[in-house]
């Protein structure tokens, strides 16, 4: 092992200095000359009058017809062995819904293999459904003595504030007491965000400043909830990107912080925005590795996004979705439903 | 994780040279690949499609050029064709000739509209114009105190008051023209493309505020919904331009393709970090680059020279080529290279390292690389200054002290002399140097790097088959041209 990263790290020392250096010598022969005087900074120019609302680009048009698919495949009346065709469509709806490349490429090879059987859609539905993992409830009781803790992480912008409210308000609705932990201490006003649904739920926040450690936020918070006996906390994390180690290091340091003394954390989710593409599944990947991820909450999947990139996440890493968003009001959090899901990505 | 397209078109036989040219079934297999190179990279159905009819005219009939393997000219002409298309008309910020311009964002919800606004307003503060932030976002609790606070951070004015999104908008615009601002960035409320009642919003703040740019903000993580998001805003809207999000990510930003093919405005700014100033014009070279897994060299080199210490590196550069080299050198290097960030993230940018060296990077466990700065801690400073007096007892001292074993220190010592010796050869060489490093890591291969053998055979290789660096770096200060709209 220790061979593999002195090499990796020596390549890496020497391929930057080396690209530093060559670049600094680039710019060294271009110096002279480049006598040309500067360009302006800024042209100032007679403004052209407001874009009026266009006519759609042609490719847009395309767009609209190809929508069809979704409504053709469910429509297609082939059984047993399929056309080129007809794979051709089944692919392009999985493609369309974000299901990934590897994943339809497993897909297309069962049905081209096994053929449609009772017919295409209820085969596609069939293989979706297997993708998905079965097991996916939430624990939210913590062994006697303890505080439950709901970890929330994701990268920037997934919507964890506005979960952590409408989940805070949703097991208040049921009959639980709440305490939310500011953990986002690095986005501006996260706090005040958190502390507005806290407000709406009847949640208790707990918060210090920005910049404040937020392993010790949610320790506090955890104190106060074991004080006075609250069953759960909800614990928000700043945003992070997935390919930064320090910032994972931080988060697992946050998660160990969290899952002792009185706090257990009882499950781990990853908020993730139906709207992400690829790149979901090496979020997830990086955030099972650094936190133990045990469930995503799938939001703003009542946009037009389809969020089949958890088919895929589900598949290969068995990190189940236990809630997914579908509205902005503070009840369209729901139990994430396998079947209703899998008839979402091939509805038209 | 993917493979490269580059990695892919190792594969294609140099065989094809022979014939001159490719033949239509070469083609196919080329575009299957750049197809399914297209989707993983997350740009949309009917975009790659349009794509790959444009890159078939391209590459159909086209001479094989000797100099390159017909897989690189594949992904040579590629990579032309996605600057093309990223970069065709690139848009003129020009100022309105009565003050203020106006500036609307608009965007999904996350997409990261606040920090752009605050970002691009300290980019105008830069250019030397006084901008004026105007919180319109009155939907998302505490929006308007998060551009407060960014504001503040930038050294930005923020306009807010508690009425509706329309009248902050048209009050914001008057006072900013009242106090002298010359350019106002209204930021909205973020929304989901289906909810009337909000894009009813934004155009209601549109036309009353007659913005002279409308940019929508994109997340470059973004799947095949882009398309959707960009046309509809597009329908409602009439975008000036696009402003990319999150870009310091690892998504491929796919999505940037897919909105720029759908809507057909240009990509204008990028987003690149968490902080306020990582944020700058949009470069198509470095997104196509980017969008084919082919590293982005440049990006690197930025990085390297915003988190690195220059005088550590300059010194120990030097060293370097001379070939005194020392173990506290590499050592000082080693954690300037980590202060970048992880080695798989750093790998991932660098160009022309395999898929084979890529996946083994992004195996590494950046802790390890504590162990090899334990070993070179454990040393005494003549040991580090000369490794060769490390004889066999002081080897078990070394392992001893920094809890590893005797052969790892064998094996540091001899990669670190394999590295000396191989830096030496090279000596004060030529500017070219992706390419030597290429021969070093053959070398590194050759002579005992046994856990990585084909990664470094195949990383000679392809250091000369990907595409040199453009070293130009674009004159800061304005986006360049369309003629008119």
């Amino acid at each position: 092992m220790i061979v593999a990263i002195a090499i990796v790290a020596a390549l890496l020392v020497v391929g930057i200095v080396a690209l530093v250096i060559a670049r600094r010598r680039r710019a060294r022969s271009l110096a002279p000359a480049s006598d040309q005087p500067p360009l302006p900074q800024v042209l100032v120019t007679e403004v052209v009058e407001r874009p009026t609302l266009d006519e759609a680009p042609s490719l847009g048009t395309r767009i609209g017809a190809t929508r069809g698919v979704f409504e053709r495949i469910r429509s297609m009346s082939a059984t047993g062995a399929l056309g080129v065709d007809e794979l051709a469509i089944v692919e392009e709806v999985l493609l369309r819904s974000d299901v990934g490349v590897a994943t339809t490429a497993s897909i297309l090879d069962g049905l081209r293999r096994d053929g449609a059987g009772d017919g295409v859609a209820p085969t596609l539905r069939r293989a979706l459904r297997a993708c998905l993992v079965d097991e996916r409830s939430v624990r939210d009781r913590a062994e006697p003595g303890r505080v439950a803790v709901w970890l929330f992480v994701g990268v920037n912008g997934v919507g964890k504030t506005t979960t952590i409210g409408k989940l805070a308000h949703r097991e208040i609705a049921a009959g639980r007491s709440v305490v939310l932990a500011a953990g986002d201490t690095f986005r501006a006003a996260a706090a005040e965000q958190l502390g507005q649904w806290a407000e709406r739920s009847g949640a208790e926040l707990v918060r210090v400043g920005e910049g404040a450690d937020p392993g010790a936020v949610i320790h506090d918070a955890i104190g106060r909830a074991a004080a006075r006996g609250a069953d759960l906390v909800l614990a928000d994390t700043a945003g992070r990107r997935s390919n930064s180690t320090n910032l994972l290091e931080e988060l697992a340091k946050v998660r160990r912080v969290a899952d002792r003394g009185p706090g257990q954390v009882v499950e781990t989710f990853m908020v993730l925005d139906a709207t992400t593409g690829q790149n979901a599944l090496s979020q997830a990947r990086e955030f099972l590795a650094a936190a133990a991820v045990s469930g995503i909450v799938l939001t703003k999947l009542d946009g037009t996004a389809r969020g089949g990139i958890v088919v895929a996440i589900e598949r290969e890493l068995g990190i189940p979705v236990k809630f997914v968003g579908v509205g902005e009001g503070v009840a369209d959090l729901i139990p994430f439903d396998p079947d209703e899901f899998v008839d979402s990505l091939i509805r038209a | 994780m993917f493979d490269t397209l580059a990695d892919r078109f190792e594969r294609l036989s140099a065989s094809l040279r022979s014939r001159g040219r490719l033949s239509d079934a070469d083609l196919d297999g080329a575009l299957a690949d750049v197809r399914s190179a297209l989707l993983e990279a997350d740009v949309e159905l009917t975009v790659v499609r349009a794509f790959l009819d444009a890159l078939r005219v391209r590459l159909a009939g086209q001479a094989l050029n000797q100099s390159l393997t017909p897989g690189q000219q594949v992904i040579k002409a590629v990579h032309e064709q996605l600057i093309e298309v990223l970069g065709g008309s690139a848009l003129k910020v020009t100022y309105a000739s009565r003050p203020p311009t106006v500036i609307v964002l608009a965007g999904l919800q996350g997409a990261g509209k606040t920090t752009a606004a605050a970002k691009l307003a300290l980019w105008f503060k830069q250019q030397g114009r006084q901008p004026y932030l105007v919180a319109a976002d009155l939907q998302r609790p505490a929006a308007v105190q998060q551009l407060r606070v960014l504001g503040s951070q930038a050294g930005v004015d923020v306009f807010s008051d508690a009425s509706t999104p329309v009248d902050v908008a048209r009050r914001g615009v008057a006072e900013a023209a009242r106090i002298g601002r010359d350019v106002v960035i209204i930021d909205t409320a973020g929304r989901l493309t289906v909810d009337r009642e909000l894009m009813d919003e934004v155009r209601a703040i549109s036309d009353a505020t007659s913005p002279h740019y409308t940019f929508l903000v994109i997340d470059a993580a973004t799947g095949q919904d882009a398309v959707v998001t960009a046309r509809s805003f597009h329908d409602t809207l009439a975008l000036s331009g696009i402003v990319v999000s999150k870009l310091d990510y690892d998504a491929r930003g796919g999505a940037v393709l897919s909105a720029r093919g759908v809507v057909g405005c240009p990509v204008v700014f990028a987003s690149t970090g968490e902080k306020l100033g990582d944020f700058d014009l949009f470069h198509p070279d470095r997104m196509a680059s980017r969008i084919l897994g082919m590293g982005d060299a440049l990006s690197l080199i930025e990085q390297a020279e915003r988190t690195m210490d220059a005088d550590v590196v300059a010194a120990s550069a030097g060293r370097l080529m001379d070939g005194s080299f020392t173990l506290d050198d590499f050592l000082a290097q080693l954690n300037q290279v980590r202060k970048m960030g992880s080695l798989g993230g750093l790998m991932r940018l660098m160009p022309g390292v395999t898929k084979e060296m890529r996946s083994a990077a992004s195996n590494v466990d950046d802790r390890e690389l504590n162990k090899i700065e334990a070993i070179i801690r454990s040393m005494t400073a003549r040991e580090r200054r000369e490794p060769a007096i490390i004889d066999g007892s002081r080897r078990s001292r070394i392992a001893r002290g920094s809890g590893t074993t005797v052969n790892a220190v064998n094996q540091l010592l001899k990669q670190f002399g394999e590295m000396r010796k191989m830096m030496r050869q090279m000596g004060g060489a030529n500017p070219t140097m992706p390419p030597q490093m290429g021969k070093f890591a053959a070398l590194a291969a050759r002579r005992g790097a046994d856990s990585l053998p084909a990664g470094f055979e195949a990383l000679g290789a392809g250091m000369r088959a990907a595409p040199a660096p453009k070293g130009k770096k674009k004159k800061g200060g304005r986006v360049t041209p369309p003629k008119q709209r």
